[in-house]
């Protein structure tokens, strides 16, 4: 190699970094950790009591759990231009179906086995992704614009939710469903190993066959992956079948959690944070470019700041106005036309310059 | 510049494909009215009427608004944060800062209109997507309305309190509110602005196809960040009404109210792809949701839940219906 500048060699290398699609989320959650290490030094402390890990990396692991689950399913939806608006609704549905299905199961049985657990999951599942699977055929079968398909489910699921639980909350009394949401496992939270096994699982599925490309390729233009000979049809059902399965599965987490399922509130706002989130990681919104990484950690952003806000004493209400501040930039990074619009006039200073 | 046959042409086809759609809600609510008069005694008393527009104004008049943007091919999320906004900031300014109730009403629609217009020039200029925008303008005003009080302000300004009590005699022994006449006047101003002004072309041809609207000459860009600019005024609009209802402010206001509005509108006869559609649909979209909720209250023994399950049925029912006239007409261009 000629010699040259450090300058010179270490713009390249930036540049490459940088254009890394995981590196702005990355570096984003970065600075956001070290940001508050700086300022409150317990903040990154982990400890190690009565076999568990405790700390405020692993409370905001633990409490991510249930959108970055939402948000992978939500990752997928938009990766093949869709959008499903309904996971909040899915997610409370879910909730109060195992809840229900636990309390009827359990008026009989008063033991202690596990099978009302499989069955109150099983059932939350499999509610979630008939969910899913009625999205899928409104917007693949009928040909609805994805906003409006959901919408009738984000309306409505709600609404469903609420008459199975006659508009009560329902409180759950079975040790073995609270140990989902609030035991540990090998000294970690449970949620975080179901977020571990789903996110590896989606990522060998997608990456391990051709199926990540299949989605890529629908996303990026659907007639021409048609031509190509992809089904575009039932590949684009199959990732509103997992959207809803995937909230039906945070839906298990957050009632766990709080041991109680409530249809009005359990999921409220998440298809928006799921939104957030996936655009964060560095998802385009108009679909195509996908990254199942960057949602997670787009994901972990978002928590990371609600624990920055309640960490440094701030009133929680700004959480609000820090998210949609945080959406505004994400969005008009996102743009081509912003882009060329500061480019055109970077250029320009720099020529006056 | 001057292209007025082809906008004139090009509008009379939209709205034509749009007076089927407006048909449908209309018999719709007379039906439902009817049944739910033949079903409850009392039902159909003039003031349950009245009372729809009452308790609905604020809707009604949100939901023009959202009309316009929905025509133009677009979607606004913030209208229900906008309205706890306005009130919250309404309530503030008046009982804490002991402004004249007009000059925080007249700061509360500039606010409000400035809102949607930023919203709009981001939509059209970095070509966003009007969804995430508009979500993020409802963190924004939510968020906003939060910081400016957490608690729920009473407001018991004399003159609030006199206007809200205004009630305007009709014929039959029922009676308006202000609130009800002003969404009244919402509704013909929409009509008016929709059907026959150069704006409400604009909108119908924007909707139909950007491209070709652009091609014709319209002023596209200044048209879509007026339409937004439109609907954040009537959201503003919708909390000051909305502000006399409950005397009160509050930033938990209005909550999925977003929901509501799009609901009617779509029940109305809109097409959510825009260009097909119309202000007076949106009425009785309003009237059959009002209708359902007083149905349910009515009957006594549905809960409260049924209103929810009804209203994602009707709007099942009605996206099936549009997909079925859009897949009729020739020409027009699916997805955006």
């Amino acid at each position: 190699m000629a010699p040259a500048s450090t300058s010179v060699v270490a713009q390249p290398w930036l540049r490459r970094c940088a254009s890394q699609p995981l590196f702005w989320p990355l570096l984003t959650l970065v600075l956001l950790l070290l940001g508050n290490g700086v300022f409150n030094p317990g903040f990154l402390a982990l400890h190690w009591r009565d076999g568990h890990l405790y700390g405020n990396l692993v409370d905001i692991g633990n409490r991510a759990s249930p959108l970055i689950l939402v948000s992978l399913g939500m990752t997928l939806v938009i990766a093949v231009r869709g959008l499903d608006i309904s996971v909040g609704a899915v997610l409370a549905l879910a909730a109060t179906v195992a809840a229900w299905t636990l309390s009827q199961v359990q008026a009989g049985n008063a033991g202690s086995s596990l099978w009302p657990l499989a069955l109150g999951i099983v059932a939350a599942l499999v509610v979630a992704a008939l969910c899913g699977l009625w999205n899928g055929l409104l917007v693949v079968k009928i040909g609805m614009q994805p906003i409006v398909a959901t919408l009738i489910l984000m309306v409505a699921g709600r609404g469903v939710a609420q008459l199975i639980s006659s508009g009560q909350i329902i409180t759950i009394y079975y040790a073995p469903y609270s140990f989902l949401g609030n035991g540990f496992l090998l000294g970690l939270p449970f949620p975080l190993y179901v977020v571990a096994a789903v996110f590896l699982g989606l990522h060998l599925l997608l990456r391990r066959s051709a199926l990540g490309l299949f989605v890529g390729a629908i996303g990026h233009n659907p007639v021409a992956a048609k031509v190509a000979g992809v089904r575009a049809g039932a590949i684009i059902l199959a990732t509103y079948v997992f959207c809803g399965f995937s909230a039906g599965v945070a839906g298990v987490l957050v009632s766990a959690n709080v041991n109680s399922a409530d249809a009005n509130n359990a999921g409220q706002l998440f298809e928006l944070d799921a939104i957030l989130a996936v655009s964060l990681g560095g998802t385009l919104l108009n679909g195509g470019r996908f990254s199942l990484a960057g949602s997670l950690i787009g994901a972990v952003i978002l928590q990371t700041m609600t624990s920055t806000i309640y960490a440094v004493g701030w009133p929680p209400q700004l959480n609000l106005v820090v998210k949609a501040v945080l959406v505004f930039l994400v969005m008009l990074l996102q743009s081509a036309e912003f882009r060329g619009q500061v480019r055109a006039w970077l250029s320009r200073t720099g020529k006056q310059a | 510049m001057n292209a007025p046959s082809p906008v004139a042409v090009f509008a009379g086809i939209a709205r034509d494909a749009g007076k089927l759609a407006l048909w449908v809600p209309l018999c719709l609510f007379v039906a439902m009215a009817i049944l739910g008069g033949v079903l409850y005694d009392g039902l159909l008393a003039p003031q349950v009427f009245a009372n729809l527009l009452i308790d609905n104004a604020f809707l009604l008049i949100v939901a023009v608004g959202l009309t316009f943007v929905i025509l133009a091919g677009g979607i606004d999320l913030s209208v229900g944060a906008v309205i706890a906004l306005s009130t919250v900031l309404q309530a503030a300014l008046i009982q804490r800062h002991g402004w004249h109730p007009l000059a925080a009403i007249g700061l509360v629609l500039i606010l409000g209109t400035s809102l949607g217009a930023c919203m709009g020039v981001l939509i059209q200029r970095f070509a966003l997507q009007p969804f995430v925008v508009t979500l993020a303008g409802m963190f924004l005003a939510r968020g906003v309305a939060t910081l400016i009080s957490v608690d729920s302000i009473g407001i018991d300004n004399p003159l609030m309190v006199a206007v809200a009590n205004v009630r305007i005699p009709l014929p039959a022994g029922a009676s308006l509110s202000m609130g009800a006449l002003v969404a009244l006047a919402a509704v013909a101003v929409g009509i008016v602005l929709g059907g026959f002004t150069k704006f409400g072309r604009a909108v119908y041809a924007i909707g139909g196809n950007p491209q070709s609207a652009s091609l014709m000459g319209l002023p596209v860009a200044s048209t879509v960040i007026r339409v937004y600019a439109l609907s954040g005024f009537c959201s503003a609009l919708a909390g000051v009404v909305y502000a006399l209802y409950m005397l009160s402010g509050y930033s938990q206001h209005a909550l999925g109210l977003e929901l509501d509005a799009i609901a009617a509108v779509v029940i109305g006869g809109t097409l959510l792809t825009g260009g097909r559609g119309h202000v007076a649909g949106t009425l009785c979209g309003v009237l059959i949701l009002g209708l359902i909720q007083t149905v349910i209250a009515f009957d006594g023994r549905l809960s409260s839940w049924w209103t929810r399950i009804a209203i994602g049925l009707l709007l099942l029912v009605f996206c099936l219906l549009q997909r079925l006239l859009v897949r009729r007409a020739p020409g027009q261009v699916e997805g955006g």
